[in-house]
């Protein structure tokens, strides 16, 4: 499974990029691969603020819908509209055009708080 | 009512092995995908998939008045069965409503096959062993067997590799008996699936060698494994009902529109009356399939149904259809809200989505 070194996780199977003052979010592939055939995403909107941890997005499989969470507390300032058209991107390429929003963050200490690679590694067996 | 939480076919081994994600089913742990619910709804349109129903019940009664007897059980006509035959039929209680939709064949004169929903076996064996008639002998024979759902336009190719060139399958809803290995197989021309195909039960210690035989035959076919995440999207894309979601004790086969496996000339059928009057007097509800009219979220169970700013029901079944694309989905509404072309919203998480009532299946094969 890939987890690349240069992102942060969290337990709900979110991957973190750091851009300057922003966060990139999307899924895992560990879990894109448990949802599979992702069929439907529901972005945030532009301008939402969100907690930490607090369910901002879904993304929905053929069989069930899942709730996406924030990483740390921001403000939304881009979401992934080809997802829209295409929302299978999340299984393709979960860590590249997958992605789902950016966050500006209130505090971006806060990532510190979130797990390294080898921490995800770990808990995903 | 069960040796623990979570009962394993006898195919448990195989489907970890193959890597599928396995998940609670009633008192079972059964597989929901492999390859995904994508592939393998498409393996099944278009050439064949293999699915582990051992789960599912075997009810085997005989006897002389086993017939006389099943026909005041059932709705459907079991006078209407030559030996090799089956028929989808009901079990009702005294009210009408819907203890379980079974297949029964009748596999001689006087014995008769019925295979039965996993999670209604109990029940239904426990109902029919109350209402048993004198000479009728009643035996769960669900542990002895393993079960293949084999489902797809290539069926017959799969069964002549499998079981020989000049194999004959049964024709549909037929039954027929082949001997395999040393072992026998038991066929039925039947599925849930909208395809052609069969279901084939054998010894349950026969299993994992049918499983992988039928798989490694299957392989120059582009077989597939399949969950039980495809067998519900390809059931609902037919408009075939699920017992526990569109089916219960509190609805009948005329509101669910299938009065087609009820035979009201049978003079005396548990819940008989009830059908009659249903059938006379047309009934409050009427159970509709419906397809969303937007590129949304796909509709779920329970989801609200809405028309004019009323909510007028929930949807018992719901998901993304493969084949068309777009959500599908089930609900029982007042008749007056049931006509075919009507507008309605599903509600998903709060937001209203428009949708439409169409006739039944939703999905016909082009």
């Amino acid at each position: 499974m890939n987890v690349p070194d240069d992102l942060s996780y969290t337990e709900s199977h979110e991957w973190v990029r750091l851009e300057g003052e922003n966060a990139r979010v999307g899924i895992t592939d560990h879990a894109q691969a448990e949802l599979t055939d992702v069929v439907y995403v529901e972005l945030p909107k532009i301008g939402a603020q969100a907690e930490a941890r607090g369910q901002i997005a879904v993304v929905e499989s053929v069989k069930a819908a899942s709730d996406i969470y924030a990483p740390v507390k921001g403000t939304v300032v881009d979401v992934n509209k080809a997802l829209e058209g295409n929302p299978a991107l999340i299984n393709t390429d979960p860590f590249g055009e997958g992605w789902i929003f950016v966050l500006k963050m209130d505090a971006p200490d806060d990532l510190k708080q979130l797990k390294d690679a080898a921490a995800y590694r770990a808990a995903i067996g | 009512m069960s040796e623990g939480p979570q009962r394993k076919t006898p195919l448990y081994e195989e489907h970890v092995r193959l890597g599928a994600k396995m998940i609670p089913f009633g008192d079972w742990i059964m597989p929901v995908q492999y390859s995904g619910i994508m592939d393998e709804h498409q393996a099944v349109r278009n050439n064949v998939g293999v699915f582990d129903i051992s789960h599912m019940g075997q009810l085997v009664a005989t006897g002389s008045p086993a017939a006389a007897w099943l026909n005041e059980m059932l709705t459907n006509n079991i006078d209407k069965l030559e030996v090799g035959s089956g028929q989808y039929t009901f079990l009702l209680n005294e009210r009408g409503g819907i203890i379980d939709d079974l297949i029964v064949y009748r596999t001689a004169a006087e014995e008769f096959l019925l295979v039965v929903n996993a999670s209604g076996t109990e029940g239904d064996l426990a109902w029919l062993q109350k209402h048993i008639a004198l000479g009728v002998d009643l035996q769960n024979r669900s542990a002895d067997y393993a079960g293949l759902a084999i489902q797809g336009p290539r069926v017959v190719e799969l069964f002549q590799l499998f079981l020989g060139p000049d194999v004959e399958l049964p024709m549909r809803n037929q039954i027929k008996t082949f001997d395999y290995n040393g072992s026998k197989l038991t066929i039925g021309r039947t599925g849930y699936t909208g395809e052609d195909g069969v279901e084939a039960f054998f010894p349950a210690q026969d299993a994992p060698r049918v499983w992988n035989e039928v798989l490694e035959k299957g392989r120059a076919l582009d077989i597939r494994p399949c969950g039980l995440g495809a067998r519900d999207t390809l059931r609902l894309e037919m408009c075939y009902p699920l017992n526990g979601s569109d089916l219960s004790p509190e609805r009948n086969p005329i509101e669910a529109g299938l009065g087609f496996f009820v035979d009201l000339k049978k003079p005396k059928f548990i819940g008989r009356d009830v059908l009659v009057e249903a059938k006379e007097n047309g009934t409050a509800h009427r159970l509709v399939a419906f397809r969303m009219q937007s590129k949304g979220p796909p509709p779920r169970p329970h989801y609200g149904i809405w028309l004019a700013g009323e909510r007028i029901g929930e949807a018992t079944s719901g998901t993304l259809s493969p084949s068309l694309n777009q959500g599908i989905g089930m609900a029982y509404l007042a008749t007056s809200h049931a006509r075919i072309g009507t507008e309605i919203e599903v509600e998903i998480r709060g937001q209203k989505f428009p949708a439409i009532i169409e006739k039944k299946p939703l999905y016909k094969k082009s």
